[in-house]
């Protein structure tokens, strides 16, 4: 009860945030008579968006499946390096820091250089870059989550003379959850955000950032609006869905006191 | 105190597998815990030098002493969780490393510690799953110290719903779980208010009677070292030595918050006072 009208009110501010926003916005352009190649107004974006909504939903059909490759294929490998790396102490030292200058560099950087190895007809490049993207932020979290236990429990899983396996299998990698979805709720928009901008760099015309930057190039401003409104969406609809998951995968962090 | 005295039941130690039943209460008991000339460094430090103690069985004995004073060291060394760089530890006849593998004791910190994963009844079950108790005997076996605890309404909960108090009456019940004869707790109601604490006072000596295990207790708190024990372990600090053991004699009836109000109580109180005092002295 308290909680939907919690979350009710939470939804409320930005909401009209929001709308009191795309209002401002719409007066600026009609009242201030900007050319609509400047900035299109959000009833010509809506306009735009409705006349090739088809189009739209084919492109970010095209960008959501290559995000949604890099992050699963990243998230998976990601995981399976923390595992080792938590287990053997050598791994561990080699490759955290390889992580650490991983996160330093865009990997986005990457793709013009995939493109050419992989041919402009084939989404791999676009895989591969979210991949990498996405491995990042999944494997340093899990990794600390991992290698984190409560003293205590450590304590106690000593006193019950529980095993090595033991002590993994109920305290730490229950333990990792949250730490492991924290990283893939910030792979999650960040795959969406590399899978358009490594569009960008030729390839395959399928998916919303080739488009954005085709629209663009003639002119088509409201057309090229219409296509970020999606890849926006896009971001949101995979971060809901991570956080969705999380939700679903670690239940007592909801339980309030109640 | 001779450190040099020999205990009737000591025997020479044998393996595990010749290890006797143990005969409870029968005269040639061997003692709960013995330790004997243990001392601990950590480094530089010296946290516990040439400590001598003996606890029998069924006895409730408190440590205390100031901040530092190793009281949760050594407790930790008869649990195995701390090794002694010198000396012997002996927990019911057994090595104390015997004594962590069979699983002879119970035991509680200050943090209770729970998985927030897992429902309250799932953590009283942790350490009965973790060896191998089936299913349904796990279960009946979480009931029946809910209940002893006084949380069976609770026992779908997660940790986090539950207050400290509660939380403590967890982890204890979960000391419990594999009726261990021997309980060690290091201050475990130290984070408590004072109420709460008084009630969970008084339920460790319920659970005691009911259980008739041995209880180590590490405190800071002299009213509640008094309460609670047959004995009070005043220990010093730097080095961390025992410095006095203070029997506490509050008559044969069981202890009800009544006992706080009694001359007998303010006397050992003030007995425990003097003894910690006495420890700060010569520094």
């Amino acid at each position: 009860m308290r909680r939907a009208r919690g979350s009710g009110a939470l939804l409320l501010a930005p909401v009209v945030v929001a709308l009191a926003f795309l209002a401002a916005w719409e007066a600026l352009v009609r009242v201030g008579r900007v050319a609509p190649f400047v900035l299109p107004s959000p009833t010509a974006v809506l306009a735009s968006l409705r006349e090739v909504g088809a189009q739209v939903l084919a492109a970010a059909g095209a960008t959501g499946l290559n995000a949604l490759v890099g992050l699963v294929a990243g998230t998976a490998l990601a995981l399976l390096a923390a595992s080792l790396a938590a287990r053997v102490r050598v791994l561990r030292e080699a490759l955290v820091p390889l992580a650490a200058a991983a996160a330093a560099i865009p990997i986005v950087a990457l793709a013009p250089v995939f493109a050419t190895m992989y041919g402009a007809t084939s989404e791999l490049p676009r895989r591969l870059v979210v991949t990498l993207v996405v491995f990042v932020p999944v494997f340093v979290n899990a990794l600390r989550g991992l290698l984190t236990v409560d003293p205590v429990h450590a304590e106690l899983m000593r006193s019950y003379a529980a095993s090595g396996w033991a002590t993994t299998r109920w305290v730490r990698l229950p333990g990792a959850l949250p730490f492991v979805f924290t990283g893939l709720r910030l792979a999650a928009s960040a795959a969406v955000i590399s899978a358009v901008v490594a569009e960008y760099f030729g390839g395959l015309q399928t998916g919303l950032g080739s488009r954005i930057t085709s629209a663009a190039a003639n002119s088509a401003y409201p057309r090229a609006w219409a296509y970020v409104v999606a890849a926006c969406a896009l971001g949101l609809l995979f971060y809901a869905a991570a956080l969705a998951l999380e939700r679903a995968a670690t239940p007592w962090r909801r339980a309030g006191t109640g | 105190m001779s450190s040099t005295r020999t205990t009737p039941g000591a025997t020479p130690a044998g393996g595990p597998g010749t290890a006797a039943a143990p005969a409870p209460g029968g005269p040639a008991a061997t003692p709960a815990v013995e330790v004997r000339g243990v001392v601990r460094r950590f480094g530089a430090v010296t946290a516990l030098d040439g400590i001598d103690l003996v606890i029998e069985r069924g006895e409730l004995v408190s440590l205390i002493g100031p901040s530092g004073c190793g009281k949760s060291t050594l407790l930790r060394v008869v649990a195995d969780l701390v090794e002694p760089t010198e000396g012997e530890v002996r927990v019911g006849g057994k090595s104390a490393h015997r004594a962590r593998l069979d699983q002879d004791y119970g035991i509680a910190f200050q943090a209770a510690g729970l998985l927030e994963w897992r429902t309250v009844a799932g953590n009283v079950e942790l350490p009965l799953q973790l060896h191998g108790v089936g299913r349904a005997a796990r279960r009946e076996r979480a009931r029946e110290l809910l209940d002893l605890v006084g949380l069976a309404d609770f026992a779908r909960h997660r940790p986090s719903q539950l207050s400290g108090g509660m939380q403590q009456r967890v982890a204890i019940a979960r000391a419990l779980a594999e009726r261990p004869s021997l309980l060690l707790m290091d201050e475990p109601f130290g984070a408590l208010d004072e109420m709460t604490r008084e009630r969970l006072q008084a339920e460790l000596l319920a659970v005691r009677a009911a259980t008739g295990c041995t209880v180590v207790f590490v405190t800071h708190s002299v009213p509640e070292a008094v309460f609670l024990s047959d004995r009070v372990v005043v220990m010093s600090a730097r080095p961390g030595r025992v410095a006095a053991v203070v029997p506490v004699r509050l008559g044969t009836a069981e202890r009800d918050d009544a006992v706080r109000a009694t001359p007998a109580f303010a006397a050992s109180v003030v007995q425990v006072r003097a003894a910690l005092r006495a420890t700060e002295a010569p520094r």
